[in-house]
Order: C-alpha cells, then sequence, then structure tokens
C-alpha cells in the first residue's frame, strides 16, 4: 500500500507546502507520533510495510488528540487505527470511520525523503467532532 | 442478528454497542452465542479475525513453541497483520511469560493506550500515575513527595479504592519527569495501566487493631511485593484482612485473606465492578507458605487458561465442577501441574523490574514519552479549570 500523492490542485497554493516534521528514525513501525504542522496536530503512522500515512490527531470521537497513539489493525487488508479512547477504527487511506458510518477525519500527504518526514496538509474538512 | 449479523463486529457496526465503556461486550457476545446456539448454527470461539483459536489455546501455542514476536506468531498460526484485539492479548502472554520491557522492539506496537505510555489514558488525552503503595502502607516522606509532585506538575489528587493516591492531567512529555520524583521519593510503578496485579489491600491487623489475630499488613506487602508486574488476562486485585471483622474487605477481591487464630483462610473469585462477585472459600487455616503456595498457583492456571479480559470470577464458574475443582487442582495437585505453576512464579518474582525505573534508566525509552515529535509545545486542546481548588478538565463542572 503505499500514499496516494496526486490530489494537490494548482489552485490549492496555500496547502502546496511540504513541512519536515522530524527524522525518520523516529517513528516505530506499526505505531503513530504526533506532530503540530500550522497550529493543527497531525498523527503520522509508519506501517511495519513500510507505507506512510497522516491523518487528523484529533479523535472526532471524543475530541481528544490521541488518534497517534491509537493502535494499528488489519481489517480485511485495509491498515487501520484504533483510537485509543472508545477503539472506534479509521481506514488511514481513506480517513473514513469503519464503525460510524459517515464520519472521517482529514487525511494528509506525507513522504520520507533524505531521511526526514515531511507533510503536506490537505485542505479537506474534518467531520464536525464531539468538540 | 435478524438482519443477519452474526458476530461482535457485525452487531457493533449496525448499534451503538461497544463505543462507549465497553462492558457491554461480554454480555453482547453471550447474547450472540445463545442466539447462534438457539437457531442450530456453528457458536464460533476465535479470538477476532486475525486467530481462529480462544486465549487459551492461543497461550499453550506461544508457551509450547517459544515464540516471542507477533509477526511469526500470527505468521504460522493466524491471518493477516492483527489488531487492537489480538495484540495486546498477546502482549500480555509475552509479559506474563516474560519478555523483558514491553516498549522495546516489536512490542511497542502491541501495548494497548495506557500501557503504550505506562499510565492511564485520560477523557482529554491526559494520563493519571498511581505509585505502588504496597499494602496501603506509606510513610510520610513519600506522602510528601508524592503531594510535593501533584502541587509542582499541577495535577489533580484522588485516593484510591485500592489505598493508593491517583495523580490526574498528566501531559504525555511530563510523565519521566514526574517519575524521576516519584522514584528519587523510593516510589515505583503501581501498574495502574496493566491488565495486572493493582493493590493489596489490607487492615492493620495486630500490629494495632485490639481485634486483629495475625499480622494482615505484613502478609499484605509480602504478596504485593511477590506479584508486582503479573500480567493476566485481566486485572487483579487481592486483599487481606486481620481478623474475621473482614475490614479490608477480602472478599470482595480476585483472591482475599481472612486471618484465623490458627493461620488464613483463602477465598479466590471475587471482584466488585458491574457484575460484584463474592469470593469463594477455597482452604482454611492454611500457614504462611501453604498461603502463598496456593496463591502462586492459582493465579498462575487463571493466567494460562482464562479468556481475554475475564476476571477470575468468570474463569472460575466457567470450570467444570467450580471451586471443588479449583481445590483439587491448587491445593491437592490432580493434575500434576502445581511444580509447573510453582516455576512459572519463580521466574516472575525473579524478573520483576519497576518498568518507570526501566524506562527513566534509558534515554531512548525515555524519548518515546513526546506529545508532539516536532515541538515542546504543549497540546493546545488541554484546557483546565479550577474546582474545589485544584486543576480539572474544562469541560468538568462545579
Amino acid at each position: 500500500m503505499s500514499i496516494d500523492m496526486t490530489t494537490s490542485t494548482d489552485t490549492d497554493t496555500d496547502t502546496d507546502t511540504w513541512t519536515v516534521v522530524c527524522a525518520a528514525t523516529l517513528l516505530t513501525p506499526d505505531r503513530g507520533v504526533a506532530a503540530l504542522v500550522n497550529g493543527t496536530a497531525v498523527a503520522i503512522f509508519e506501517l511495519s510495510t513500510g507505507s506512510l500515512h497522516a491523518i487528523d490527531n484529533i479523535d472526532p470521537c471524543s475530541g481528544a488528540s490521541v488518534l497517534s497513539r491509537g493502535m494499528i489493525g488489519d481489517v480485511d487488508g485495509v491498515a487501520t487505527v484504533a483510537s485509543p479512547m472508545y477503539k472506534q477504527r479509521f481506514d488511514l487511506s481513506t480517513g473514513c470511520c469503519l464503525d460510524i458510518p459517515g464520519l472521517s477525519v482529514a487525511v494528509h500527504d506525507v513522504t520520507s525523503a533524505d531521511g526526514m518526514i515531511h507533510v503536506r496538509m490537505r485542505p479537506t474538512a474534518t467531520v464536525a467532532g464531539a468538540r | 442478528m435478524s438482519e443477519g449479523f452474526e458476530n461482535v463486529a457485525g452487531v457493533k457496526s449496525c448499534t451503538k454497542a461497544g463505543t462507549g465503556c465497553g462492558s457491554c461486550l461480554p454480555m453482547l457476545q453471550q447474547l450472540i452465542d445463545a442466539q447462534l446456539a438457539a437457531a442450530g448454527k456453528v457458536v464460533e470461539r476465535r479470538l477476532c479475525a486475525h486467530f481462529a483459536v480462544t486465549r487459551p489455546e492461543l497461550f499453550e501455542t506461544v508457551r509450547a513453541t517459544g515464540i516471542r514476536t507477533f509477526t511469526e506468531l500470527v505468521a504460522r498460526f493466524g491471518t493477516g497483520r492483527g489488531c487492537e484485539i489480538c495484540k495486546p492479548a498477546v502482549a500480555s502472554m509475552f509479559a506474563s511469560l516474560g519478555s523483558g520491557y514491553i516498549l522495546d522492539g516489536e512490542q511497542a506496537s502491541l501495548q494497548d493506550s495506557n500501557d503504550h505510555f505506562l499510565a492511564n489514558l485520560q477523557r482529554d488525552g491526559t494520563y493519571s500515575v498511581v505509585p505502588r503503595v504496597p499494602g496501603g502502607e506509606i510513610t510520610p516522606a513519600q506522602l510528601i513527595a508524592i503531594g510535593e509532585v501533584a502541587r509542582d506538575f499541577d495535577l489533580y489528587s484522588k485516593i484510591t479504592g485500592g489505598q493508593r493516591i491517583d495523580l490526574f492531567g498528566a501531559r504525555v512529555e511530563q510523565l519521566p519527569a514526574i517519575w524521576a520524583r516519584l522514584r528519587a521519593a523510593g516510589l515505583e510503578s503501581g501498574h495502574a495501566y496493566g491488565k495486572a496485579l493493582r493493590t493489596v489491600k489490607s487492615c492493620v491487623g495486630t500490629a494495632w487493631c485490639r481485634y486483629g489475630v495475625q499480622d494482615s499488613t505484613t502478609m499484605a506487602i509480602d504478596l504485593e511485593l511477590r506479584y508486582r508486574g503479573l500480567r493476566a488476562p485481566h486485572k487483579i486485585k487481592l486483599a487481606v484482612s486481620g481478623c474475621a471483622r473482614e475490614c479490608a474487605e477480602a472478599q470482595s477481591k480476585d483472591v482475599g485473606i481472612i486471618a484465623t487464630e490458627r493461620g488464613w483462610n483463602l477465598y479466590v473469585g471475587g471482584n466488585g465492578g458491574m457484575r460484584p462477585a463474592h469470593a469463594q472459600l477455597l482452604a482454611e487455616d492454611l500457614d504462611d507458605a501453604a498461603l502463598v503456595r496456593a496463591i502462586d498457583r492459582y493465579l498462575m492456571w487463571y493466567v494460562r487458561t482464562a479468556e481475554r479480559l475475564e476476571r477470575t470470577a468468570t474463569w472460575q464458574r466457567k470450570l467444570p465442577g467450580g471451586i471443588d475443582f479449583v481445590r483439587r487442582v491448587v491445593i491437592d495437585d490432580e493434575l500434576g501441574l502445581g511444580a509447573d505453576f510453582d516455576a512459572d512464579m519463580a521466574r516472575h518474582v525473579a524478573t520483576y523490574e519497576c518498568e518507570w525505573a526501566a524506562t527513566l534508566d534509558s534515554p531512548e525509552r525515555s524519548a518515546r514519552f513526546a506529545s508532539f515529535v516536532n515541538t515542546d509545545t504543549p497540546d493546545p486542546t488541554i484546557t483546565r479549570v479550577t474546582i474545589r481548588g485544584q486543576r480539572l478538565p474544562a469541560e468538568a463542572r462545579a
């Protein structure tokens, strides 16, 4: 599984910047870290398969900034993170919640280059959460 | 189920079951099993989508093969890459079998919300911290140290039901500094974050009480130091009362000990919680050594053979023959497993280390405790109000 890097359009100049967040060595396979990018908390995951994923860190079910601390799961081949709060699962590629239809979190672009992790925020609005 | 869903995941997908505290899930499983059985269908007993066996079966596999990585276990005995159900269950098995620091290497990816940061996750994403207070006995200097830590880190303080002190509102990045202070005061991890031995509650016994017939405090401390850190299918609580007045409420614990004129009466399989259970009398008038041996064997048998998140009361009720069977295995050693259980517990006692000491002694392990990888800025979503002189989440009301 690899991250879809083709979504940015030329009209989204504000979101076209990549931010360096940390050294790639700081990531633990099948665990997440959180980064603060332009004031927004982003959860970044490196899977043991090598793929990278980034989603909003705020768990829409609890309102807490915790998704980076969830456990990575495999639901029929789909990579998920389960919120550490109440365990709802989110598809890491689409941001869609598998347990609550219609609920999703924003997905962001993430890549590794020159030993560093880079994140680019996507403009997708987060579905309104508990806060 | 009339809509065609035949498992917990299916019913969860179309209802709100299991999205709050999760305590309805065992009941939901029972309902589904009963409905399937009534419909003449096969009742599936599997840990999750990735392992088609029960927890006790998987535990025996882990024990017999010596496999100590999840990757190898799921490749040889499961399918896929695991989930939030099987990973913590397997992590607990590895820990019960003595696999060292629980956050090293691949084990880091297996730990559930609380074990992941060796603290208890609270509703706003902060953590609470509980130092061990063996038997509930604490020196004035340690009480002062805990108070000073709470004051200096602005933590909300509350006395727990297990004769300890819980400090709430710590951010992830504060945990190592908090524990460095607690450790300097001679305190260690209380494992409140683990499915593990929690506390051994006690009364003051013969040391102070006019009615005590045995030294319940010393026995409680000895037992807590013996079993501290033992991971299990669920949390384990003990209590020791110094006389029949039962001030330590031992009969509501997984293992309860009540002093007699001649020794100790041992009760097993009690708990509080959603479905309170009264512990059952296993043996009477045991001396110290016989008491410890019986508890060693009971706990190790439970660790090996209970289902995931199954407490001793339920496990014991489901055993064929109930408490009589427990007595035949634990006291009479009818299955010949006693020496095996004894060896398991001896290894646990010999290899115990405080997980917070092990964290603080390693800069690499301590470095994991960060809110953000790219800044020291505290999490901006965490806000506080002052209520009754203490700091609470901003949503709290006076």
